[in-house]
C-alpha cells in the first residue's frame, strides 16, 4: 500500500464525526476508518435509552451500512491497531498487517476506569460503556437480579435508572457525601437524591467498597466495618481513562490524554487526536458536544485548510433520567451565587458568577431558561444582579436567544436554522417551519419556543397566514372558498385545480379533511390521500403492526364486551392488552391482515383512536354512585360520545364529564369538558394536558345536561369548520378568542345553523370498521404475499423489448 | 413464494392488486420489497426505512416520493434517494406486461430469492 489517505483509528462518535467532516471538505480523499469494536460507529450517549427500551443496539448505529459505501469510506470493523509509527504515519494491526497513510487521526476514546478494589475481576462485575453491557444488565434483570452500581455520578445514575426501569432492586454505592459531586452543589444533590429514590433507586453515600465478595462470581459488596450488600450484578461507573497507549508507545506526548494544540495536532507532525482520548489545554472532555467542534478543526488541519482553531468547550450535561430534569453547566460553585429553591415542587435553580461574569448554573426540577443560561455562560456574559438574571432566564423570550441556541433537542435544530427556514426557505408559519426543519416533531416540548421565534421573526405580529401546506401557498380559507365555488369532490380535484398542481404529500391528509368537511361527508373518498391509519382504521406502531381500540362510551363496558375482547386478544395474538389513559381498552400488536377479523369478533364500533376525530369522553361515576355527585356524569358523557361518534375534526378531540368540582374525569384539561356544580353545569373548552398543560376556559354555565350537549355540539361544529388542520382546540380557542367563540355559539341563529350542518354531516357517518365486510379494495388489508395463489398461475410472457416501465 | 419467469424477472402481482396511489409489500427471499402504483407508473423500493425500519409500503405517495409512515422521512420513488435526512433506500426496477407486475431482480435480490 502506498502512503495515501487518512487513517482514523477508532470508530466512536469522534471517529465518525471526523470522517464526516473530512468527507464534507473533500469528496475524493481516501479515508480508512478502523473500528476496534465489531460494529459500525454507534451513538454511545443513547445507550441508557436502549437499556430502558430494550431496543436492539443496531438502533443506535449512527449511519446505515450504505453510508460508507456511498461515500467510499473504507471501514474495517473488529480490527485493532497495535502500533503506530508516528514518523511514517504507518499502522500495524493486531495480527501483523502494516499499512502506511499520509496522516493518522487518533480517535481511540477512553475505557471505563476500574478502581483497585479486590474482586473486581469476578464474573458479574461489568462497566457501563457498550451495548454488550446493556445486554448483560437486561439479562440479569430478567432473572430478577439485585444490582449494585458503584459510582453516583452522571453515568452511574443513568445506569441505575436503567436497571430500576427493568423492575430490579438497585443500589447506588457512592464514596462521596453527595451524588454527582462534580456537577452539583450540596443543595441540588440533596434534592436529587429523593428524586432518584422515588424511581426505586436506593442510595448509599459515603460507602467505600473494600471488596467484591463471592467465589469466582460476584455475590455482593463489602464495605468498611464489615457491612455487606448482597448483589448478583455489580456495575462499575466511577470514571473514564483515555486510551493513550498507542500514542505513548509511539513516543507522542501524553498526560491524562494525548496532548493536542489548538489545531488538534499531537506532538507528531502527521498525527492529530480528537475526542475522549485527547487532552486540550489540560482538559479531557467526557462529552460529545466538544467532539463535533474538535472534529471540524482537525479536518481542516489534516487537509491544510488554514484559519480554524479549537479553543476549548463549555462543559455542560443533562441527566437522561426520565422524570428527573437536571442540567448542569460549567462551575457548580463560585464566589458569587444566586439560588432559588422550592422544596415543594421540588426545584433548585442556581447561577454561579465569577468576577461579575456568568460561570455556571444548576437547574433541577425546573429547567426553563437552559438555552439562555448556556449562552450567557458560554460567552461569559456580564451579570450585575445574579438573582434577577436567574429569574429573567426562566422567562427568557425568543428575542434574547442567540442564533446558535439549540431549540429542539430531539432533532438538534437551533434558532438560526428556524430563522433561515423563514428568510431563505420562504416559510411563513410555525407549522411550515416545523415541517421543513423538523423542529418540534419529536417530543414536541419545544413547540412553544418555535412559535415564539416565528412570531418574533414576523415582526412580533401575528403569523403570516398559515398556508395549509408550503407547496400550495394557499390558506385553508382560500382553498375552502375554491372547493365550494368549483364543487370539488375529492383531493385529486383540488390538487389539480389549485396551487402548483403538484402535491407534496404533506398536505394531502389536510385536504382530505377539508374536502370531507365542506362536502359534509358526501365527498369522494380517496384513500391514497390518507395516512395509513385512516386507510386501515387502526394506529400503526413502531414495528408495523397496529392497535385496535374499540369504542366504550363514557368508559363504560360490560362483561360480554370484555369476554369478546379477551377472546379476540388470544385468538389473534395481541402483544398486549392495555387499559388506556382514555378509559378504554387497547389491543396492541395486531397484524394488518387480521384487523377485519378482530373487528368482526369484537363486534364493537371503532374508537377512532387512530384518527383526527372525536376520541373519548371520559366520565366519572357521578350521581349514579358517588356520594358527592351533583350531576349524572355518565349519562351526559355517554350521550356526548354517541352524538359525536365518527366525526372527523381538524385535530383529535378529547372530552370529559365530571359529576362535581372534585373533577375526577379531569374535565378541566380536556378539549371539551363539563363539570357539574351546585344546580348547574360548567361547559369548558380548550383544556390541555399533553405536551403542554392549559386549563380549559369556561364557555358557559348552563342549567341542564341537554343544554350542555347542545352548546357543546355547536362548538364542535364551529371548530370543525374553522379549525386549521392539526390545530387542537387548546390552540384554536386562544387564536379565535373566547369572546368571539361565545358570541357565535351562544347566538340562537348562528347556533341553529351550525347545529343543522352538524346533523347533515353526522347523518353521513358510518362505522369505518364495517369495511371488514365491504373493503374499498380487495387488498385493503393485505400485502402481496397474501396474493400467492394468483401469482402461482402460469402466465404468458411477452417479448422482452415490449417491456414498459 | 414468488414465481420466476425468465432470468431476472419475478412476477409479484397483478396490476389490480395494488390500489392506485398506494403501495403493498411483497417478500422476495428474505427481503421485503414495497411495490408502488402511482399515476406516473410503478416503482419498487426496499420496504424497510433506513431510519427505524418503518414499512414504506404504508407511506403516503405524492410527487414521485413516499413518506415513511413512522417519522415522515421521504424517499424518491425512482431511485430511493433520501429527500429528508439520512440514508437512501434501495430501488428496484418494475416491469409491467399486460396484467402482470414484475420486479427486475437485481443481483442482490436474486441472491436473496
Ligand atoms: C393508547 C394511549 C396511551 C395509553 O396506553 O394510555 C395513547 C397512545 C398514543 N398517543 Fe396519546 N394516548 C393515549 C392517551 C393520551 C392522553 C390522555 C387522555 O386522552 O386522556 C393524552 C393527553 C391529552 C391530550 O390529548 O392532549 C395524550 C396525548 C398525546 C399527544 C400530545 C397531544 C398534544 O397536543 O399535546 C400525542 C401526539 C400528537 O397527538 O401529536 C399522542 C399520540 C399518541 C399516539 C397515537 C402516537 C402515535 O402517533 O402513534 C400513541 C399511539 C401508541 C400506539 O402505538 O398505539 N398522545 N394521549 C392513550 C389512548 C387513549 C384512548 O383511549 O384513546
Ligand atoms: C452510558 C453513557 C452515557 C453518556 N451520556 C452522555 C451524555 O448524555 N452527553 C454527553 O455529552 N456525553 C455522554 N457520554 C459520553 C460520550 O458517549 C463520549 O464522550 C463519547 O462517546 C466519546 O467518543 P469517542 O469517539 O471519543 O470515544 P469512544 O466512544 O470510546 O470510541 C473510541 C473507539 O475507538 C476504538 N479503539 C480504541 N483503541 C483502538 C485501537 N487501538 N484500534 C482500533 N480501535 C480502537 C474503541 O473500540 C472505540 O470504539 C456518555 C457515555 C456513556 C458510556
Ligand atoms: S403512548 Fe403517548 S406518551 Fe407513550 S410513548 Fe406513545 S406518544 Fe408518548
Ligand atoms: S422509520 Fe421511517 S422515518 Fe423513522
Amino acid at each position: 500500500m502506498d502512503a495515501q489517505g487518512i487513517a482514523i483509528v477508532g470508530g466512536g462518535i469522534a471517529g465518525q464525526a471526523l470522517c464526516e467532516a473530512l468527507r464534507e471538505r473533500d469528496p475524493d480523499l481516501a479515508i480508512t476508518l478502523i473500528c476496534g469494536e465489531s460494529c459500525l460507529p454507534y451513538d454511545r450517549v443513547r445507550l441508557s435509552e436502549i437499556l430502558v427500551s430494550g431496543e436492539e443496539p443496531s438502533a443506535l448505529q449512527l449511519r446505515p451500512d450504505e453510508w460508507y459505501a456511498d461515500r467510499r469510506v473504507e471501514v474495517l470493523t473488529g480490527r485493532t491497531v497495535a502500533a503506530l509509527d508516528a514518523e511514517s504515519a504507518a499502522l500495524t494491526f493486531a495480527g501483523g498487517e502494516r499499512r502506511s497513510f499520509s496522516k493518522v487521526a487518533l480517535c481511540t476514546g477512553s475505557r471505563p476506569l476500574m478502581p483497585p478494589i479486590p474482586g473486581l475481576d469476578k464474573e458479574g462485575v461489568i462497566p457501563f460503556r457498550g451495548p454488550e453491557d446493556c445486554e448483560t444488565i437486561r439479562a440479569a434483570a430478567a432473572d430478577g437480579a439485585r444490582v449494585a452500581v458503584i459510582g453516583g455520578g452522571l453515568l452511574g445514575l443513568e445506569a441505575a435508572y436503567g436497571v430500576a426501569s427493568q423492575g430490579c432492586p438497585v443500589t447506588v454505592v457512592h464514596l462521596m457525601d453527595r451524588l454527582m459531586e462534580r456537577q452539583l452543589d450540596s443543595g441540588a444533590a440533596a434534592m436529587l437524591q429523593p428524586a432518584m429514590e422515588a424511581l426505586g433507586v436506593t442510595v448509599l453515600l459515603e460507602h467505600g467498597t473494600e471488596e467484591v465478595t463471592g467465589n469466582g462470581r460476584a455475590t455482593g459488596l463489602r464495605f468498611a466495618g464489615d457491612v455487606q450488600l448482597d448483589s448478583d450484578l455489580v456495575v462499575v461507573s466511577v470514571g473514564i481513562a483515555a486510551n493513550t497507549s498507542l500514542a505513548t508507545d509511539a513516543g507522542l506526548e501524553t498526560a491524562r490524554g494525548v496532548l493536542v494544540d489548538d489545531l488538534m495536532r499531537t506532538s507528531a507532525e502527521r498525527v492529530v487526536a480528537v475526542g475522549e482520548c485527547a487532552e486540550h489545554r489540560g482538559v479531557v472532555y467526557g462529552l460529545v458536544a466538544p467532539i463535533f467542534e474538535q472534529a471540524k478543526v482537525a479536518a481542516d488541519t489534516l487537509l491544510g485548510v488554514p484559519g480554524s482553531a479549537y479553543e476549548g468547550s463549555l462543559q455542560w450535561a443533562k441527566l437522561k433520567v426520565m422524570g428527573v430534569d437536571l442540567v448542569s453547566i460549567g462551575r457548580a460553585e463560585g464566589s458569587q451565587e444566586a439560588v432559588t429553591a422550592d422544596a415543594g415542587r421540588p426545584s433548585y435553580r442556581k447561577l454561579v458568577v465569577e468576577d461579575g461574569r456568568a460561570a455556571g448554573a444548576i437547574l433541577l426540577g425546573d429547567t426553563r431558561g437552559t438555552e439562555a443560561l448556556l449562552d450567557a455562560i458560554r460567552s461569559a456574559g456580564e451579570v450585575s444582579d445574579p438573582l434577577e438574571r436567574l429569574a429573567e432566564a426562566a422567562t427568557a423570550t425568543a428575542a434574547e436567544l442567540p442564533e446558535s441556541a439549540q431549540v429542539c433537542d430531539c432533532n438538534g435544530v437551533c434558532k438560526g436554522e428556524l430563522v433561515e427556514a423563514m428568510r431563505e426557505g420562504g416559510c411563513g408559519s410555525a407549522r411550515e417551519v416545523m415541517a421543513v426543519t423538523r423542529a418540534g416533531t419529536g417530543c414536541g416540548s419545544c413547540k412553544p419556543m418555535v412559535k415564539e421565534i416565528v412570531a418574533l421573526e414576523n415582526g412580533g405580529a401575528a403569523e403570516e397566514p398559515a398556508f395549509l401546506c408550503p407547496c400550495m401557498r394557499q390558506t385553508r380559507e382560500q382553498l375552502a372558498l375554491q372547493i365550494r365555488a368549483d364543487g370539488h369532490e375529492a383531493v385529486s380535484d383540488v390538487t389539480a385545480a389549485c396551487g402548483t398542481g403538484r402535491d407534496c404529500g404533506l398536505c394531502k391528509p389536510a385536504l382530505a379533511y377539508l374536502v370531507s368537511e365542506i362536502r359534509e361527508n358526501r365527498h369522494r373518498e380517496e384513500r391514497s390521500a390518507r395516512f395509513i391509519n385512516d386507510r386501515v382504521h387502526a394506529n400503526i406502531q413502531n414495528d408495523g403492526t397496529f392497535s385496535v381500540v374499540p369504542r366504550m362510551y363514557g368508559g363504560v363496558t360490560t362483561p360480554d364486551q370484555l369476554r369478546r375482547i379477551a377472546d379476540a386478544a388470544e385468538k389473534y395474538g395481541a402483544r398486549m392488552v392495555k387499559v388506556t389513559g382514555g378509559q378504554r381498552i387497547d389491543l396492541l400488536g395486531i397484524r394488518k391482515a387480521d384487523l377485519p377479523e378482530v373487528w368482526r369478533d369484537i363486534g364493537m364500533p371503532s374508537g377512532h383512536a387512530y384518527a383526527k376525530a372525536v376520541r373519548t369522553v371520559k366520565t366519572c361515576v357521578g350521581t349514579d354512585f358517588c356520594r358527592f355527585g351533583l350531576g349524572d356524569a355518565i349519562d351526559l358523557g355517554v350521550q356526548m360520545e354517541r352524538e359525536w361518534e365518527g366525526l372527523h375534526t381538524p385535530a383529535k378531540v378529547k372530552s370529559g364529564v365530571s359529576g362535581c368540582p372534585r373533577n375526577c374525569a379531569e374535565a378541566t384539561v380536556k378539549d371539551i369538558g363539563a363539570v357539574a356544580v351546585e344546580g348547574a353545569w360548567q361547559l369548558r373548552v380548550g383544556g390541555a394536558a399533553g405536551g403542554s398543560v392549559r386549563e380549559a376556559d369556561v364557555l358557559a354555565t348552563l342549567d341542564d345536561a341537554g343544554e350542555v350537549l347542545r352548546v357543546a355540539t355547536i362548538l364542535l361544529q364551529y371548530y370543525r369548520e374553522h379549525g386549521d388542520y392539526k390545530e387542537r382546540l387548546y390552540d384554536f380557542v386562544p387564536r379565535i378568542g373566547l369572546d368571539q367563540i361565545r358570541a357565535i355559539v351562544l347566538d340562537p341563529e348562528q347556533g341553529a345553523a351550525l347545529l343543522e350542518r352538524f346533523r347533515i354531516a353526522k347523518a353521513a357517518v358510518t362505522d369505518p370498521w364495517l369495511e371488514r365486510d365491504e373493503p374499498y379494495h380487495p387488498r385493503q388489508f393485505d400485502g402481496l404475499d397474501e396474493a400467492t395463489a394468483e401469482r402461482e398461475l402460469p402466465m404468458l410472457v411477452g417479448p422482452p423489448e415490449g417491456a414498459a416501465r | 413464494m414468488s414465481v420466476a419467469l425468465e432470468k431476472g424477472l419475478l412476477r409479484v402481482c397483478a396490476t389490480a392488486d395494488v390500489p392506485l396511489g398506494e403501495g403493498r409489500p411483497v417478500t422476495v427471499g428474505d427481503r421485503r420489497v414495497a411495490v408502488f402504483h402511482t399515476e406516473s407508473g410503478w416503482y419498487a423500493l426496499d420496504d424497510s426505512c433506513p431510519h427505524r425500519g418503518g414499512p414504506l409500503s404504508d407511506g403516503i405517495l405524492a410527487d414521485r416520493c413516499v413518506a415513511c409512515p413512522l417519522h415522515d422521512r421521504r424517499f424518491g420513488l425512482a431511485d430511493g434517494a433520501a429527500l429528508t435526512d439520512g440514508a437512501a433506500v434501495a430501488a428496484h426496477r418494475v416491469i409491467v406486461r399486460g396484467e402482470g407486475v414484475h420486479l427486475e431482480i437485481a443481483e442482490e435480490l436474486e441472491q436473496a430469492a
